[in-house]
């Protein structure tokens, strides 16, 4: 029974996925008094986009047509070790943690290596700005699980999120999973390219970092990417709310509705502070990660006091 | 002792009494009166067939309330001005690339609209000779023409060390239509299209000065009610364009409500002129003598009852933007330009107000409604993207309040005096203060009455310079907002 529903965690993310960032978006238009676009509408761009030809610069090579399938199946991969809250993950060993932080950095590396490929100034800036600021959230991110790997004692995500409970908001391990979880929010929205770190709605070439390195990705190769930066959103957002979400009972469909739901409110979440503040000045953007790290780091403290 | 000819706003003169003095007396008196704080409207070089070329400069402020006109003859090639003077720097660029006479000296003399291509083959998008910067861990950017919004055509090139922009240069002439050139020998049925479609944006604004080149050229005077109903046009021209560029600041840096807003807003305002001529840009709506179109009674009413909606709602979304710290701290600071330097390169508009120069054509050359009823000139001095905003923020209210009161005391009487004929060798210069700053025609007929001399500056074209400057050491990520902060007009500096 258990097993069953891990895998029907993996079905729902991948079929799920695009339906976040609709989430977003509604909320931004309500906020901005406008209808929006139907929610749906990520599904319809992929869709669109798979049924297109792609075309190919004569300066680019096998690497850039590699960056999209491996991030692809990289990040499909890290949802595999993915747990969410209690439902434990498909694939769960001591461990897997390092290995799923660092599935998640091999799709930043081919997304990146696939972007200097072209040898375009746009997205040579682009990778550079996404691996200087990926730089900074990976401590974050890092020194988050370290805190929860202490706090809970074991070494794999399942054991992380599921089996311990953090006894939610309250005591020392209240403020382990508020410090953990402010953290990870900061690297969510680093990670996944949203405001206040980067704009995904701008067309402004000279200011974007994560759209400025698929530029040059046409037809099926963006659609790829598009379904691939969907469900990186998810696991983000399946990480974070796995670690807030109270639900933690001992049946495995009700732990699943509760986490799905947490992920949507955590797309909310996203709309709403997208809506509310502007974007950092690109200088700006390392202190708030380096403070996210500090956060992550008083957590580590907090457990090994 | 200067031989200027001081002339009032869009008073006609004889042509022949344009002062003509030699070229050294005129580069020294231009000089000194330029490094004197007086501004360089105008600097153009005048070929005709039957006699030598010659160089007209017009300048603002040396005189209380008017302009001031010299020329001198000019051969082939004469000493640039530019060195002493930064303002004449792109006029004397477009003399030497219309008329072939070289200002000697100039520092960086290429064309400033029609670069050609490699041994004189037709031009290639970007491809020009470029100020550059050597060394291996330095980087060029090249943005445009072509860009991914739906925007004019521009080439900007970025010399870039990591994210800090070194210089910026920037190729412009892609929406070269060659308007100056087709007006000569006009005025005809074609002139009042060229006139609205100079610069889309600035349809009142640009049709405002021809009309009172026109009227002072014919003698025409205009009935005091056409004067209020032309000053509603302009106001309400850049209440919506400064709503616009509002909301389009706000979507730059990524915030979202202001942006949604203030689109919708800047529609609402468009649409009052749309209520007063039937189009939503002014078009039709100013002609020689007065104006085309009436507002009666109910229609003040109605136009005042959306001002009231419009102020409310503009209010509301453009005090939340100025509210919150992260939009704040996005602007300010961004894209800094001194005083010294705004006055030194000859920013006009907004863009010169924001760095604290207080100049402003509605009240230092007044004209039409602006004799009577004044607007208070507002400035700031941080010289950044925040005080660009801000100074439009104060400019859209002080609007509003002048628009409501020309809506309440409209003047009665006609609308519009018959057009007549031009006189035969008159001259004028006529400035008025466009949303984008100051728009100079300066006109003159010949024996037979037709324009022999039309030259237009749009305000773009003394302040895209202003934003290359802006560029030096800041991050390269911050440019869009920069560029939105100027706003310029790709057509309008083209024309």
């Amino acid at each position: 029974m258990a097993t069953a529903v891990s895998i029907l965690h993996v079905v729902l993310a991948l079929v799920l996925a695009p339906l976040l960032l609709g989430v977003i978006n509604r909320v931004k238009a309500k906020f901005a008094g406008r209808r929006g676009q139907p929610l749906l509408q990520a599904y319809y761009d992929i869709a669109k986009l798979l049924r297109k030809g792609a075309v190919y610069s004569r300066t680019t090579t096998w690497v850039f047509r590699l960056g999209p399938i491996v991030s692809l199946a990289a990040v499909v991969a890290s949802l595999l070790l993915l747990p969410l809250g209690a439902v434990v993950a498909v694939v769960a060993f001591p461990g897997d943690l390092l290995l799923w932080v660092y599935l998640l950095g091999l799709m930043r590396f081919v997304t990146v290596l696939a972007a200097l490929d072209t040898g375009s100034a746009f997205e040579g800036m682009g990778a550079s700005r996404e691996v200087q600021f990926s730089l900074l959230a990976e401590p974050a991110l890092l020194l988050g699980l370290v805190a929860l790997a202490a706090w809970s004692g074991g070494l794999s995500l399942s054991q992380l999120t599921g089996t311990h409970s953090t006894g939610w908001l309250t005591g020392t391990a209240g403020a382990i999973t508020l410090l953990v979880s402010a953290s990870w929010l900061a690297v969510l929205l680093t990670e996944n390219a949203r405001i206040p770190v980067d704009d995904p709605n701008t067309h402004l070439e000279l200011t974007m970092i994560h759209e400025v390195m698929v530029l040059d990705h046409g037809g099926v190769d963006l659609g790829l990417i598009q379904y691939a930066a969907a469900v990186k959103l998810w696991v983000f957002a399946a990480l974070l709310a796995g670690v807030l979400l109270p639900v933690r009972t001992a049946w495995p469909l009700v732990n699943l509705a509760g986490g799905v739901a947490g992920v949507l409110a955590v797309a909310m979440g996203v709309g709403v502070i997208e809506s509310t503040m502007a974007r950092l000045r690109l200088l700006r953007v390392p202190q708030m990660l380096v403070a996210a790290a500090v956060l992550a780091a008083l957590a580590v403290v907090l457990v090994l006091r | 002792m200067s031989d200027f000819l001081h002339v009032y706003n869009a008073h006609a003169f004889p042509a022949a009494d344009c002062p003509q003095v030699d070229f050294e007396t005129f580069r020294r008196q231009v000089v000194e009166a330029v490094a004197g704080g007086a501004r360089l409207a105008v600097l153009t070089a005048q070929q005709a067939a039957s006699q030598d070329s010659r160089l007209i400069a017009v300048l603002m402020g040396l005189e209380a309330e008017r302009l001031s006109v010299l020329s001198c003859p000019v051969g082939s090639s004469y000493a640039a001005l530019t060195p002493q003077c930064p303002a004449a720097h792109w006029f004397e660029r477009e003399i030497a690339e219309q008329t072939g006479i070289q200002p000697a000296g100039h520092p960086w003399l290429k064309p400033i609209r029609f670069i050609p291509g490699p041994q004189g083959s037709a031009p290639l998008p970007g491809v020009a000779d470029m100020f550059g910067m050597a060394g291996s861990e330095v980087h060029e950017v090249a943005v445009g023409p072509v860009h991914a919004g739906v925007i004019e055509p521009g080439h900007f090139r970025f010399q870039c060390h990591g994210e800090t922009v070194y210089h910026l240069e920037i190729l412009l002439g892609y929406q070269h239509r060659g308007v100056e050139r087709a007006l000569r020998g006009g005025p005809d049925r074609r002139t009042r299209h060229y006139m609205e479609t100079l610069a889309g944006d600035t349809t009142i604004g640009h049709a405002h000065t021809w009309c009172r080149a026109t009227e002072a050229l014919a003698g025409t005077r205009v009935p005091a009610r056409a004067q209020a109903i032309r000053g509603l046009a302009a106001e309400l021209e850049r209440l919506a364009n400064h709503i616009g560029d509002l909301g389009a600041l706000a979507g730059d840096v990524g915030f979202l409500p202001t942006q949604s807003y203030c689109g919708r807003i800047r529609g609402d305002v468009l649409n009052m002129t749309a209520a007063l001529c039937g189009n939503r840009f002014g078009r039709g709506l100013l002609c020689p003598g007065g104006v085309a179109f009436d507002v009666d009674g109910p229609l003040a009413e109605e136009l005042l009852r959306r001002l009231e909606r419009i102020s409310t709602d503009a209010g509301g979304a453009i005090e939340l933007m100025f509210r919150t710290p992260s939009v704040l701290a996005r602007m300010e600071g961004v894209g800094a330009l001194s005083t010294e330097t705004a006055r030194q390169i000859g920013l006009v508009g907004p863009a010169a107000r924001a760095c604290g120069v207080d100049i402003d054509v509605r009240r230092d050359q007044p004209y039409s409604i602006y004799r009577f009823s004044h607007i208070p000139v507002c400035t700031w001095s941080d010289g950044d993207c925040f005080a660009r905003a801000y100074v439009r923020w104060l400019e859209i209210q002080h609007s509003l309040t002048f628009v409501k009161e020309q809506l309440r005391s409209l003047p009665a009487g006609a609308i519009c005096q018959p057009p007549q004929p031009l006189r035969a060798g008159q001259m004028t210069v006529a400035v008025v203060e466009g949303w984008r700053g100051q728009i100079v025609h300066l006109v003159s007929t010949d024996a037979a009455g037709r324009f022999d001399l039309y030259k237009v500056v749009d305000p773009s074209f003394y302040n895209w310079f202003g934003l290359a400057c802006v560029l030096r050491g800041q991050q390269i990520s911050d440019f869009p907002l920069c560029n939105k902060s100027f706003n310029l007009s790709y057509c309008g500096h083209d024309l």
